[in-house]
């Protein structure tokens, strides 16, 4: 039987010639990553079973990102149990705060060159399906899978079915990867993936940027999908080619999908079809295209994550915002995703930009995403987000409501007041 | 393993930001996890919640974030058994993980209703509704992920391999 992207992946990774849906198999790892909140249990679980020294220290990507800068006592004590840990083993991937490579665990692995075409990678942090843009086998996992494979290097999988999502044409103004997997999310809901691997292919591929590739993969978990994965192209290498280590030229030929690839089934997106889209709480798969529904004030908008945090959108961001200013009552926080988005954009005039319409620039952090800092909503307060979950009381109170949108959107809102497009501004 | 406890009934997608608000996510102290769970969802779960109940909820149960925090959470509360139609890929992982016991079953989660008393047989896969007088058979573990429980979780399994 032909055999996906993802089915290929596994097989090579588990020394098969070939698996099928439904198989469990025990994979190699080449990448493993925690975070800040996954990592202090892992660490707990990997000393309590005494496994001793971490199977390669070159492999693990620690970052403290969720929770960091440190918000509270209790979690200066998690990161700091991190800290130790790697220093302990030795981590050749561990980020400090502040410092050179450092940000958001899903923005800085693709830029610091640690994912390839056709690695297995986990990570104890659910939006880790993110680097199947980079044509990578990428899934989330807990703790305890961290622990164990910290220690043995591999892990379990049951051998996914596929959903083959084929894009055409080219999309259009204000439209982005992000009103691209709203879009998918709203037709086949939270759940519509589940278990499954979604596998993008179709000549609508070359029209999209890394960037929007990556917040794609990165939202591929909110319909339930195990992973999402891009197939390698130009746009692709050239990318690789910048980051990784001593350069990167072509992707293995063995991880090309087989000609009969069995698919469960498929979708057909035309980009030129897909229009700005939010989607209103609490569900990421309650999607409204923007202009379709009345107005909407809202309180503070939020333009960053490992969704939304790359140079391509804070340059998106500071195109709506030039010249403008955040509306009267309005609290716009942009998040650079990374030390070194944040040093480009700072180059660039974006954060001049952004200060200059009356948003605050805070440091590269996960936090105001999922409730944690930097931006925690009080009760009835609604929120324009460019992050990936909108469900109760994610970002605050539980009586606050997060709209999911794209960065123009976003940007838009905190001009307009309540939730539109740039159009409306022109 | 056998429980027997009262229906606390939820319904689709219950997600983990409810099950456990990142909020507290700064420590994984599970007693005071647990003191937290179902709070944005259901904020008498804590006074109502006694040990061995069962949830049953809809499908999807405990999408969202990886957080290992969420099944450790409502294990810690009491829970003995969540069944649902279906549930979420990483809080299944870190369910077996962490040794929350869980059932796929569509039609029990859906005819259950709140408040009944169950009894469950996890190794047959069977649940009795003993207040509906109806019984239901839900979906064997594959044989694998059995034998990761029968090592006492993903941590005996591994300690096993690496022998």
């Amino acid at each position: 039987m032909g055999m996906t992207m993802t089915q290929k992946i596994l097989a090579k990774h588990a020394g098969k010639k070939e698996c099928a849906p439904g198989d469990l198999i025990e994979a190699s790892l080449d990448v493993l990553l925690g975070n800040d909140i996954t990592t202090p249990p892992a660490i707990d679980i990997f000393e309590r079973s005494a496994f001793g020294e971490v199977f390669d220290k070159e492999k693990i990507v620690l970052v403290p990102d969720h929770f960091a800068p440190n918000k509270d006592i209790k979690s200066a004590q998690q990161c700091q149990k991190m800290r130790e840990f790697a220093k302990k083993q030795k981590i050749t991937h561990y980020y400090e705060q502040g410092q050179e490579g450092m940000g958001v665990e899903h923005v800085i692995l693709p830029e610091n060159g640690l994912v390839k075409p056709g690695d297995c990678i986990i990570g104890a942090d659910s939006h880790t399906c993110t680097y199947g843009a980079l044509g990578a086998f990428s899934t989330g996992v807990g703790s305890t899978d961290l622990a164990c494979a910290m220690a043995s290097g591999s892990t379990w999988f049951r051998v996914p079915d596929a959903i083959s999502v084929v894009l055409h044409g080219e999309a259009g103004p204000y439209v982005t990867g992000k009103d691209v997997i709203l879009y998918l999310i709203g037709k086949i809901g939270v759940d519509g993936a589940l278990y499954r691997s979604l596998e993008f292919s179709g000549e609508g591929v070359a029209k999209l940027s890394m960037a929007d590739r990556l917040t794609i993969c990165n939202m591929a978990i909110e319909c339930g999908a195990k992973n999402g994965i891009f197939p390698v192209d130009a746009i692709t290498i050239e990318y690789l080619n910048e980051r990784v280590p001593g350069g990167y030229q072509a992707a293995p030929e063995w991880i090309l999908p087989d000609e009969d690839a069995v698919y469960e089934k498929t979708i057909e997106i035309d980009l030129s079809s897909v229009r700005p889209m939010v989607a209103f709480p609490h569900l990421p798969s309650n999607t409204h295209e923007v202009g379709t529904f009345g107005k909407i004030q809202v309180d503070q908008v939020v333009i960053g994550s490992c969704t939304n945090g790359r140079i391509e959108d804070m340059r998106r961001a500071a195109a709506v915002l030039k010249g403008r200013k955040v509306a009267e009552g309005m609290r716009a926080i942009v998040l650079p995703g990374s030390q070194r988005v944040y040093k480009q954009a700072l180059k660039e005039g974006l954060l001049e930009v952004f200060v200059d319409a009356g948003c605050v620039v805070s440091a590269p952090t996960c936090g105001p995403c999922l409730g944690g800092h930097m931006g925690v909503l009080a009760k009835g307060e609604k929120c324009v987000s460019t992050t990936n979950r909108n469900f109760v009381g994610r970002m605050g109170h539980k009586e606050s409501e997060v709209y999911l949108a794209g960065v123009e959107v976003a940007a838009a809102t905190a001009v307009l007041g309540y939730i539109g497009s740039p159009e409306e501004l022109n | 393993m056998h429980f027997k406890g009262k229906v606390i009934k939820y319904g689709a997608n219950v997600d983990t930001d409810v099950i456990i608000p990142a909020r507290y996510l700064n420590t994984s102290d599970v007693s005071e996890l647990a003191s937290h769970c179902m709070e944005d969802l259901d904020p008498d779960f804590k006074e109502k919640v006694r040990p061995g109940d069962i949830i049953v909820a809809g499908s999807n149960f405990g999408c969202g974030s990886s957080r290992e925090h969420a099944p450790v959470a409502i294990k810690g509360s009491g829970i003995s058994c969540v069944i649902a139609p279906s549930f979420a890929r990483i809080f299944y992982r870190n369910s077996i993980n962490t040794g929350l016991a869980i059932l796929e079953c569509a039609e029990a989660a859906e005819e259950i209703k709140d408040g009944d008393f169950i009894e469950i047989d996890t190794e047959e896969g069977k649940i009795s509704d003993i207040t509906s007088g109806k019984t239901y058979k839900a979906s064997a573990f594959p044989e694998f992920i059995s034998e990761i429980i029968g090592a006492d979780g993903l941590v005996g399994y591994t300690k096993a391999k690496l022998k």
